[in-house]
């Protein structure tokens, strides 16, 4: 028996030096010389300083810009919130009868209120999964256009045509919703304003 | 719901089935020792492996031993992966210097890696480095590996003229070698082409537009995220699981994930029909499982497309829930993903379960108690093999014929020890639900008021019993409360019931095979089919339907009041 175990810690080992390490480091290999972009985490580099990443949301709350989704995430040492802590994902996990998920709704709504006069989309005040959420619907970026507009002093109609560059669509026609990437969108908004 | 979202799940589905016949006699052909493409490659992998073991995987083995070297083989890996996530501090490896885990969470880790649940009770991007990273991925690669050859293991048991179940470490490494490893290593490589990160450096440091600082975690995940779906795994290189962009950054990644989820339990039922000689049989098993399957996913898709009606009321707009979601998803990738992850038992969630919709949040909770639809990798085909002994029984009774299975009689022994192993599931659920909900240290991990409280409790249950690992996240699952009982029932979920399958193999293995004669009982007919599946429900429905009613079912009519709590 003692035989029997000592062969399988044998096993265990070697088979996690294999498949546990050798695999993943490989992989990391692999993925750094093919996909060198996409392998460190789709990062924007400009003026030689890491902005962020494009598939990471970050907080856009400064007038003139594009909002993104509330995000539940908390700073891992306080335990206070941090929204888009990108060292820390995590959803409100609020259930639907919840009374706290109607009180942050409510409060999302009403921070909203100066940047969308209308009908507020859905997915700009409810928090997204990750709390790292990189994008909003279509729909909730033009409606936040005239209000951009307003703080930006850039034509509605030109903010209109620099969302629709930014905005992607399902894949395939079937899968995913047409969204636009926040970042992206400011980064473009920025470039059009000529900072 | 909209008609791109149905026609995608359908595309998916048929796209899924068509891979899963070709992956599914592949397998077959990997167990028995045939020929196959990859042997050229696999064989000095193999050698390798055994040798540096110093295992001679020949010869075969009966229940017992294939039994002891299961579980004598688990215990190896577990101490292995205790040991290195014990001294994460002292090991390399470790970039953000990240120091030593809670005892109780390292208990609570292993035992639900080792069991293929993937439970987490640690904020991943906070605690472990890598190394203790790879230590998972590890068992992420072992322990369906084993699922897999344990369920060939009792398939070998009806099969005609065998005097033995197989060698156990011979099936172990060939699954690793021939099934999991070429399949996660071309699905890696396409994840990161998808935009999933994997690099050995530490978090990058970002200046946002905004003008703050943004620690942005990432790592190795591309190779994490492959054989953490494949394997029917699920636990996430993030705290937020696939829905983190860097695990799974848009729809194509999201359609691999799902693939990978669902590809070996379905190939694994046409598996099963390449040993039984009988693909009808096959057939009409996956017929009424992806029947049941279809009708679940489209409960959650249309109860999250309808969205809540309190929420709604406050937008003075109706829209779908997008609370706890993803705007790359959509809803209908969203619930694609939620009934995928609980059907295959995975527990990867692309979407927060505690903020689904109540009825939304049923599908999952349903499907990891039926524990049968499709299931995990291997564990999966054993629970629907284990109903279809009872079946057999219960249609046997009503005719007056003994009950007879694929050639072999089903007799008191073996419907004695199925039935056993039915029970244990609901048993473990149910009792340790009660004793959380009956103490305060329980009570205490509740985090949604009202009757979702009861569904987080029974949901953390159902999913450590069922070995998904999927959770309503709100439950303060760290608590020692909770890292100790959901340690306690993963290992009760994974092995009392894989052990007393290896009996009834074992028993079965030891009967002669009676032909098919006009007095028997057919199982391969779809009225079987359906009878099978009525008794899935039935059984699913009496355990389990008082918890439904006074969790989900009782919220979802109070959302519809307009109630909250």
């Amino acid at each position: 028996m003692i035989q029997h175990i000592w062969r399988n810690l044998r096993l265990a080992l070697t088979i996690f030096v294999i498949f546990g390490l050798g695999y993943s480091l490989v992989l990391a290999g692999i993925g750094n010389v093919l996909f060198p972009s996409q392998a460190q985490g789709s990062l924007i580099v400009q003026h030689g300083q890491v902005i962020g990443s494009s598939l990471i949301g970050q907080s856009s709350q400064g007038p003139g810009l594009f909002r993104g989704r509330p995000s539940a995430t908390v700073n891992a040492v306080t335990g206070r919130p941090q929204p888009y802590n990108a060292d820390n994902s995590a959803g409100s996990n609020l259930g639907p009868t919840n009374p706290a998920l109607l009180q942050a709704v409510r409060q999302s709504i009403s921070s909203l209120r100066g940047q969308i006069a209308g009908a507020i989309p859905g997915n700009l005040v409810e928090s997204s999964a990750s709390g790292l959420d990189p994008e909003i619907t279509l729909q909730a970026a033009l409606a936040q256009v005239p209000a951009v507009s307003r703080q930006t002093g850039i034509g509605r109609a030109r903010l209109r045509r620099l969302v629709a560059k930014e905005a992607e669509g399902p894949l395939l026609g079937l899968y995913g919703p047409w969204r636009v990437n926040v970042l992206k969108l400011n980064l473009a908004l920025r470039q059009v304003e000529g900072r | 719901m909209t008609a791109h979202g149905l026609l995608g799940d359908a595309l998916f589905l048929l796209v899924l089935t068509l891979a899963a016949i070709p992956v599914g006699r592949y397998m077959y052909r990997v167990f028995e020792g045939e020929k196959t493409f990859l042997d050229r490659l696999a064989r000095p992998l193999e050698r390798a492996i055994f040798r540096l073991a110093g295992i001679d995987a020949e010869g075969g083995m009966g229940w017992r031993a294939y039994a002891v070297a299961f579980l004598v083989s688990n215990l190896a890996m577990a101490v292995l992966v205790y040991l290195l996530l014990w001294l994460q501090p002292d090991l390399p490896l470790n970039p953000a210097h990240l120091g030593p885990i809670p005892p109780t969470t390292v208990f609570n880790t292993v035992a639900s890696f080792i069991t293929n649940t993937n439970w987490q009770v640690y904020t991943p991007e906070t605690s472990l480095s890598y190394l203790s990273q790879f230590a998972l991925e590890f068992l992420q690669f072992t322990t369906p590996a084993a699922g897999i050859v344990v369920a060939i293991a009792f398939v070998r048991g009806f099969v005609q003229g065998r005097g033995d179940l197989g060698n156990y470490y011979r099936d172990f490494v060939r699954a690793l070698s021939r099934i999991f490893l070429p399949i996660a290593f071309v699905a890696a490589i396409a994840l990161i082409a998808a935009g999933v990160p994997d690099t050995l450096s530490g978090p990058a440091i970002a200046h946002t537009l905004g003008g703050a600082t943004q620690v942005i975690a990432r790592g190795p995940v591309a190779a994490f995220e492959a054989i953490k779906q494949l394997g029917t795994n699920g636990g996430g290189f993030f705290n937020a699981n696939s829905a983190h962009p860097f695990e799974n950054p848009g729809p194509l990644s999201n359609l691999i994930e799902e693939f990978l989820m669902a590809l070996l339990p379905t190939a694994l039922l046409f598996t099963f029909g390449e040993y039984i000689k009988n693909r009808r049989q096959a057939w009409i098993i996956f017929g009424v499982t992806m029947t049941l399957f279809a009708v679940l996913l489209l409960v959650v898709y249309s109860s999250e497309a309808a969205g809540n009606p309190i929420l709604n009321h406050l937008l003075g707009a109706t829209g779908p829930n997008w609370e706890g979601k993803e705007t790359r998803f959509g809803i209908s990738g969203s619930s694609l993903f939620a009934a995928i992850t609980t059907a295959f038992t995975t527990g990867a969630v692309n979407a927060m379960h505690d903020s689904l919709t109540p009825l939304g949040g049923f599908v999952p909770i349903f499907q990891i108690m039926l524990n049968t639809v499709f299931g995990g990798a291997g564990a999966g085909l054993l629970n629907i093999l284990m109903f279809v002994i009872i079946t057999v029984f219960v249609t046997g009774l009503m005719v007056g014929r003994t009950p007879e299975l694929f050639g072999k009689k089903i007799e008191s022994r073996e419907v004695t020890a199925a039935a056993a192993a039915m029970l244990v599931h609901p048993f473990i659920v149910l009792a340790a639900s009660a004793v959380a909900l009956s103490t305060a240290a329980g009570r205490a991990g509740i985090f949604n008021p009202g009757f979702h409280g009861l569904s987080e409790v029974v949901y953390a249950y159902a999913s450590s019993a069922a070995n998904n690992g999927s959770a309503f996240a709100g439950l303060g699952a760290a608590s020692p409360f909770y890292a100790v009982s959901t340690g306690i029932v993963v290992l009760l979920g994974r092995y009392v019931s894989m052990l007393l399958m290896l009996y009834i193999a074992g028993s079965l293995l030891a009967k002669k095979t009676v032909p098919a004669s006009t007095g028997t009982l057919r199982t391969d007919t779809w009225t079987f089919g359906w009878i099978y599946l009525g008794i899935v429900l039935i059984v699913g429905a009496l355990t389990f339907f008082p918890v439904l009613a006074l969790g989900p079912i009782a919220e979802q009519l109070s959302m519809l009041a307009g109630k909250v709590f």
